[in-house]
């Protein structure tokens, strides 16, 4: 078939176009999916205890779409229900009943298009506050607009040392006024894994499956160092490029230094790619424990039975023993609700979605009232106890950030009959012994 | 012993790159289309073979009989529908409607299925594997899509060289004007090949959706190796695309033991060498006659 020249300009032109498009994450470029939702209570209903009405603001940033919507999966129930709550219980602050307008922006997994829409809720709907939660790649643009616009802002869900290092702050030197954080760091996910891996007999050599994006690097940097004093060393060959289709390279290198321990932080289809190909080429650790890839029921429903007594990170799950400072709810209880809702399992994202409005409202029943200032003075010494768990900014690692618990679980097939086919069940709490276990670590087999 | 495992599974991973690449390769070749959509609707067959095996419980590899013949059947739609109109319109008109396509798409799939991530359960055939020494083992499933790859890329070869509507696909190619006074009905011919073109869409998707796990935006990445693996190989010749696709899945092994960071780069530089110094593809001459 002969091809007219013109059209190969074009094809041509139209593929490098289209790496362009695919490097910058989605095809998609329109905005649509930006709900507001609002929850103006009925006029009536806020006066009843006498003091002046007044309406809050409140900006929400999430992935809802895109490669990360996982995490912004559960905000539609969250949003709904808060947005319910305060509609009859306005937040009372500084003898004013506070309605409040959450305004739900979706950030498409993309952080050009977080910036962007925090940016929208700051100068087109001059929101009062911004919470956002999600991964790095959501929260630290959505953060650093905020820090730049002067708006407050709390966030969740990234580790503490890329949301803080990664946007440039110095532990222990500088600190941010604007921006606040609740999640745990690696320093934690060193400490849980590596419970879990003394459970089980190995060489204590451990094979590092690193994606070459800012989790993968924050945490191929600083394992090795946090797990040699136990005698592990992590084998790592290199960080992976994103979406990779074949991983035999790491495969053999794993296999070549005979390592019986898996750790990494690869992305949901790239640990699937990764973990069926090492059981064709023969690479059988004793245990493994993934971050970020195993997070959700789906990742590991699609990995089937190969998925078995895979592990995770559990920084918030069905079993928590944390109630809601605002709706009284056990985590059991809000992770029924949302299952009843829904007919979906509970995530763990749910919780933290949650916890969000709790430290919103504690902070402006702290501060008397949406003033901005007042808010992050408040922020600093804020502590609320919430579903996630006791939140403290004044005894973080760094100012800005109030660490929370975290355990680790193993994936397990439920009984036949279940309504849903897999459990996270919880195997470690070393580092945080308030939340119960539900079993022990059992090697792969 | 390393090196040579690289280059068998980067040949065995090029046969899945010329199954996703096949479609989009014919697409071209008859009509000048660059399809953008092509990787969600491979996306789109992985939902159908995800729907027949989760819900309706069928077994994996008899989905085919299914999501083939519905994906050949949209294929036909959409060119008469969609396409054709836009193909008087100008090189673009065909690129932007496939481009709006994919976006609406890529949308209606979060709608229904959310954003959770699927992958279709093959049992054990997902893990088996051929053992030939300690450093090379040869996954079964890879094999398999290996050899599907090569049988679908020959038989739609032998389908245009050898038969009669290949010929009349071929004609419309080379000069619609002529083929028309020919008596040939360009219009068909185009649908034909866009069911053609989807059918194996769909195969190669539902041989993603078995091989790793997929949402409603993996069609993305899927269109981008799919597009390296046709302009490798030759814009519009399908064995072109087979070895476009081996070189490409070549490229990333090798580069992934040089260093993992390297697969996917050096694969792109591959496939930028080729369009600076070779434009044409690797195979364009070949099948010019």
């Amino acid at each position: 078939m002969r091809i007219a020249k013109s059209i190969r300009v074009v094809a041509a032109v139209a593929a490098v176009g289209l790496i362009a498009t695919a490097c910058g994450n989605s095809l998609d470029s329109n905005s649509s999916g930006d709900a507001a939702a609002t929850a103006a209570a009925p006029s009536g209903s806020a006066a009843a205890s006498g003091g002046a009405t007044a309406t809050i603001k409140v900006g929400f940033v999430s992935a809802e779409t895109g490669p990360l919507a996982g995490f912004g999966e559960a905000d539609k129930f969250v949003v709904d229900t808060m947005g319910q709550y305060f509609a009859e219980h306005p937040i009372s602050a500084g003898g004013t009943n506070y309605n409040v307008e959450i305004i739900q922006k979706d950030a498409e997994s993309d952080s050009k298009r977080a910036a962007e829409v925090a940016g929208e809720l700051i100068n087109t709907d001059g929101v009062d506050v911004i919470l956002v939660h999600g991964t790095p790649e959501m929260v630290n643009p959505v953060s650093d607009q905020c820090e730049a616009n002067q708006v407050p802002c709390i966030s969740s869900d990234a580790p503490w040392q890329p949301y803080f290092i990664g946007r440039g702050g110095k532990p222990g030197e500088t600190s941010f006024t604007w921006t606040y954080h609740f999640f745990w760091g690696l320093e934690d996910i060193a400490a849980v894994y590596q419970d879990m891996w003394n459970q089980v007999s190995t060489n204590k050599k451990v094979a590092g499956f690193f994606p070459n994006d800012p989790d993968g690097q924050a945490w191929s940097a600083n394992l090795p160092d946090m797990v040699k004093a136990n005698g592990y060393t992590i084998n790592n060959p290199g960080l992976h490029t994103n979406l990779s289709q074949d991983y035999s390279s790491q495969i053999s290198a794993f296999k070549k230094d005979k390592d019986e321990v898996l750790t990494g932080v690869p992305l949901p289809p790239d640990f699937t790619t990764f973990w069926k190909q090492a059981k064709q080429q023969g690479f059988n650790p004793k245990i493994a424990t993934i971050g970020k890839a195993l997070l959700f029921p789906s990742s590991i429903e699609a990995l089937g039975d190969i998925g078995q007594n895979l592990g995770t990170e559990v920084w918030w799950s069905n079993t928590s023993p944390f109630k809601s400072s605002l709706t009284g709810q056990s985590a059991a209880d809000f992770t029924q609700a949302y299952t009843d809702a829904t007919s979906k399992q509970w995530t763990q994202p749910l919780g933290f979605s949650e916890a969000l409005f709790e430290v919103m409202a504690a902070d402006v029943i702290a501060a008397g009232g949406p003033d901005k200032q007042k808010m992050v003075d408040a922020m600093k010494t804020m502590k609320v106890s919430t579903i996630v768990g006791d939140l403290d900014w004044t005894t973080g690692p760094v100012p800005n950030v109030a660490k929370t618990p975290l355990t680790g679980g193993q994936w397990r097939k439920t009984a036949a009959g279940s309504q849903f086919p897999w459990e996270l069940v919880i195997v470690s709490n070393s580092i945080a012994p308030m939340v119960p276990t539900g079993g022990k670590v059992e090697p792969l087999s | 012993m390393g090196w040579l495992n690289a280059v068998v599974q980067g040949v065995l991973l090029g046969g899945l790159y010329a199954l996703l690449a096949a479609g989009l390769s014919l697409m071209f070749g008859v009509m000048r289309i660059v399809n953008l959509a092509h990787g969600v609707l491979a996306v789109v067959a992985a939902y159908m073979g995800y729907f027949l095996v989760d819900k309706l419980h069928w077994p994996a590899f008899l989905t085919f009989i299914v999501v083939i013949p519905v994906m050949a059947a949209i294929g036909y739609v959409l060119q008469l529908g969609l396409l054709n109109p836009a193909l008087g319109r100008g090189g673009l008109a065909p690129i932007l409607v496939t481009f709006g396509l994919a976006v609406v798409i890529t949308n209606l799939l979060q709608q229904f299925f959310s954003a959770d991530t699927h992958s279709i359960q093959t049992g054990t055939i997902a893990t088996d594997s051929i053992h030939i020494t300690d450093d090379i083992s040869i996954g079964v499933f890879s094999l398999l899509t290996f050899v599907v790859g090569v049988v679908v890329i020959a038989g739609l070869q032998t389908y245009l060289s050898r038969t009669r509507g290949g010929r009349a696909m071929r004609a419309t190619s080379d000069d619609k004007d002529a083929a028309q006074l020919m008596g040939i009905d360009n219009k068909r011919i185009y649908a034909r090949a866009t069911a053609i073109a989807l059918a194996i869409v769909g195969l190669a998707g539902v041989f993603l959706g078995m091989r790793t796990q997929f949402s409603p935006t993996a069609g993305d990445a899927t269109l981008i190796f799919a597009f390296e693996a046709v302009i490798i190989g030759g814009l519009g010749s399908l064995w072109g695309t087979l070895i476009g696709g081996m070189v490409l899945g070549v490229a990333q092994a090798v580069g992934a033991q040089i260093n993992p960071a390297y697969g996917i780069l050096i694969g792109n530089l591959v496939f930028l060498a080729i369009l600076a110094f070779r434009p044409t593809g690797l195979l364009q001459k070949a099948v010019n006659s």
